[in-house]
């Protein structure tokens, strides 16, 4: 592999892709806290983001394809955060943390 | 001789320092105690992303990226943590205990090689003729007519999430 088009090379690009997405999973594994997993869930869609383009620049007959496929993840998470970020704030109020391990049961 | 030595450098360097901002950030948004510093790092994170798309060929996701996810998914968290997490983090608040870090970490590098060998040695078939150059005119024109339902079902989906927001943070705010 040449280092001077490193910039061209498909495979490079899907392995930080994976990278991110190890890392995602990772932080989401770890963290306990409900924004610490929603961070680490935006790692994850990036990973796929990323993913999509590799494919859409190098494999893709027609690259619109991939980059409406993308618009359309970027609006899903958008709509993901502003949903999750409001159970969080409903979480908070009632349970006064937002550790996992401690808002485990519910109330009908 | 060459009056801008190592000039080709450049791009290359531009590029590993996208790259670099990616894993960077999203390693420090995953690994740091405090959870500001990880919106830091996702922010990071997303602007080396905007620079894999720019070098993808994609100026216009690029702009789409960072108005996203620097412009509203992060400032979003950052207003969720004002309201949401405590001043001081403790010892080991916001993280599990080390043998699930021990699994996790097994978890994240058992996927890492998996995708990454499916992505290196997979046999990816050359498309023998492009359709479209993929610019900005040309996705315009898609989405408004041969992908107009995908831009229908993004409107429809983020005034749902918009609204059902609103209905479930405005919910218990009288109840104390």
């Amino acid at each position: 592999m040449n280092l001077l088009e490193i910039h061209q090379e498909p495979a490079v690009y899907l392995v930080l892709a994976a990278m991110l997405l190890a890392i995602g999973l990772f932080g989401f594994i770890r963290r306990n806290t409900l924004v610490g997993m929603l961070i680490s869930g935006e790692l994850i869609f990036g990973a796929a983001m990323l993913n999509l383009m590799a494919v859409n620049r190098f494999y893709a007959p027609d690259p619109t394809v991939g980059h409406v496929f993308v618009l359309f993840v970027m609006g899903l998470s958008a709509a993901e955060v502003a949903i999750a970020l409001s159970i969080v704030i409903a979480v908070y109020r009632n349970y006064r943390s937002i550790r996992t391990s401690e808002i485990s049961e519910m109330e009908g | 001789m060459n009056p801008f030595p190592a000039s080709e450098y450049i791009i290359p360097l531009i590029f590993l320092l996208f790259a670099g901002a990616t894993i960077g950030g999203a390693l420090f948004a995953v690994f740091t105690k405090w959870i500001i510093r990880s919106v830091c790092g996702l922010a990071t994170a997303s602007v080396g992303l905007a620079g894999m798309f720019y070098f993808l060929h994609s100026p216009f996701l690029a702009m789409i990226q960072i108005l996203i996810y620097i412009g509203a998914v992060c400032i979003t968290i950052v207003f969720a943590i004002m309201l949401a997490e405590p001043d001081e983090p403790q010892d080991g608040y916001g993280l599990h205990s080390v043998p699930w870090n021990v699994g996790a970490g097994i978890v994240a590098v058992a996927v890492f090689w998996g995708v990454a060998r499916l992505g290196v040695t997979g046999d990816w078939p050359t498309p023998a003729v492009r359709v479209s150059d993929g610019s900005v005119e040309m996705i315009g024109v898609a989405l408004l007519t041969t992908q107009s339902l995908a831009l229908e079902i993004v409107a429809l989906i983020l005034l749902v999430s918009i609204l059902g927001a609103l209905a479930v943070a405005r919910k218990g705010r009288h109840i104390e």
